[in-house]
């Protein structure tokens, strides 16, 4: 018999505001989260717009010690670190309470694309230097992919799995389904799932070189991410961390938690990098069998899905996305679900992207409305041909979702998707 | 330099890296720097980098090795500054 696992906290370090509450308002506003930056600039970068969380150093201090942030360069892991014990202290799972002895029944599932890569940068330069002897005790801890979980379970004594997944883009919602199915299967009682991205030249470079971002709004950076739009041109790469404490719903109901939602399941699958996919371009095939198998796996019909929180990253390839979600519901014109995409605020935050959008569909839910689409006037003719306009709200719409699904695509051709339900 | 003053540059090198349930007020010369004061032995490289920058010297892997207590440490800063 599988556990039925909730959400009883959330965390979130996201470019357009840090903290759930100020998250919450931030996306019901439409208040974005991309600036210039000058770095980008000097190094001559195509895109010089980014999304980067504003973390305070006092606010730093709230969550790290002096000694932990002594030669400390890992922005990740500094999301990553803040959105995860926010979840837990929003789960009223304190540090404190965890301090004591390791807790067996809770693990921590963080993904990443990298870690530590400025900090990885300086032990390249003293290395060729000759100065290996001066890479000081935490160049290991920061550069390794694990790196975030590592910290994280320090600080709240996880005992439970303890470990980093990694799948590109559809890293964070991975994640939440990797929790998911840990605690489904009563390997575990609670998990602190979620993902984290780094921001900066040297993170995005690649990306840069590729031309996937958008060059076309470096002097007006709150319209440069543009999902779903006519004049889409590129994402913006954004960076931060989203965290879900999952847990099961024995658990949760035994200690009286606040429940925000329940998972119901989902799926993850791979392209193979065939049949149309290849490392950066899906095979659609797979995507639709994705959506269609986390139904399945959810138990429950298409027809039940209120709101889709897509993963549209306002590339060329949004009307592809728009028409694989037809496909895999069979559901079109005045049928088709709300959709909307975060990154027309946050720009694409990569590995965080996941799971910053799974804490916003979980918000929406729990809230009762439908965050509006951000710089999508004019929708693409291709996506108008195949749903209606009315399913992609430009303003806040009030509004109960029952059944929720988010979904991550990433390079590799990979794909996860999620399905989310009020918990009454 | 005396031995009391390397002591007195010495001492907040190390308070840096006490945890939190060890006060400052135990470090003395005969302190096992990971026994007694509790300092992660991995930290241990971090001291004797901040070490090297304040008095100008470099350990060897050898006199690493050697270390175990402030004065241990202030031994090997001495030898360092009168060779």
């Amino acid at each position: 018999m599988k556990q039925r696992v909730v959400i009883t906290g959330m965390g979130v370090c996201a470019p357009n505001a840090v903290g759930l509450e100020a998250f919450t308002k931030a996306i019901q506003e439409g208040v974005s989260g991309i600036t210039h930056h000058r770095v980008l600039k000097d190094l001559q970068f195509s895109c010089q717009v980014g999304g980067v969380p504003s973390i305070s150093e006092e606010k730093k201090r709230n969550y790290f010690s002096e000694l932990q942030l002594r030669n400390f360069n890992a922005s990740g892991i500094l999301y990553g670190v803040i959105a995860g014990i926010d979840a837990l202290e929003d789960a009223s799972l304190s540090i404190e309470n965890q301090d004591i002895e390791t807790n067996y029944d809770l693990g921590v599932i963080f993904g990443v694309a990298t870690s530590g890569v400025e900090k990885f940068r300086e032990a390249i330069y003293k290395i060729d230097k000759g100065n290996v002897r001066r890479l000081g005790s935490t160049a290991v801890a920061q550069t390794m992919t694990s790196g975030v979980s590592a910290y994280l379970s320090g600080m709240i004594g996880a005992g439970n799995q303890v470990t980093t997944n990694s799948s590109a883009c559809a890293t964070g919602t991975e994640a939440v389904l990797m929790g998911y199915e840990r605690i489904a299967h009563g390997h575990a009682k609670q998990v602190l799932c979620g993902s984290c991205g780094e921001d900066g030249p040297y993170t995005w470079g690649g990306f840069d070189a590729m031309k996937v971002i958008t060059y076309k709004h470096n002097d007006t950076p709150e319209e440069a991410s543009r999902p779903m739009s006519a004049s889409a041109s590129g994402f913006v790469p954004g960076s931060g961390a989203g965290a879900l404490l999952l847990e099961s719903l024995e658990s949760a109901k035994a200690r009286g938690a606040k429940i925000y939602a329940e998972v119901l399941g989902g799926e993850v699958n791979s392209g193979g990098q065939r049949n149309g996919g290849t490392m950066t371009a899906p095979n659609n095939e797979a995507v639709q069998r994705c959506i269609s198998k986390a139904l399945v796996n959810a138990n429950i019909t298409a027809k039940e899905i209120d709101y889709i929180n897509g993963h549209l990253t306002a590339t060329i390839k949004d009307p592809v996305e728009i028409d694989n979600w037809v496909q895999a519901l069979d559901r079109r014109g005045d049928d088709f679900p709300y959709i909307n995409s975060l990154k027309g605020m946050t720009g694409h935050c990569l590995a965080a992207s996941g799971s910053i959008e799974s804490v916003a569909t979980v918000l929406q839910m729990y809230h009762g409305f439908i965050f509006p689409n951000s710089n999508c006037d004019v929708i693409h003719p291709d996506i108008l041909a195949n749903i209606s306009e009315k399913s992609i709200p430009r303003t806040l719409v009030q509004t109960s979702i029952k059944t929720a699904v988010k979904a991550s695509f990433g390079f590799g051709d990979v794909n996860a998707c999620i399905i989310f339900r009020t918990y009454k | 330099m005396t031995n009391k003053e390397i002591f007195e540059q010495l001492l907040p090198i190390v308070k840096t890296y006490l945890p939190d349930d060890v006060d400052a007020t135990q470090i003395n010369l005969d302190s096992d720097l990971t026994k007694e004061l509790n300092i992660n032995s991995a930290h241990l490289v971090d001291v004797v980098l901040d070490v090297e920058d304040a008095f100008d010297v470099e350990f060897t892997n050898e006199d690493m090795e050697q270390l175990r207590t402030i004065n241990d440490t202030i031994a090997i800063i001495q030898k360092k500054q009168n060779t």
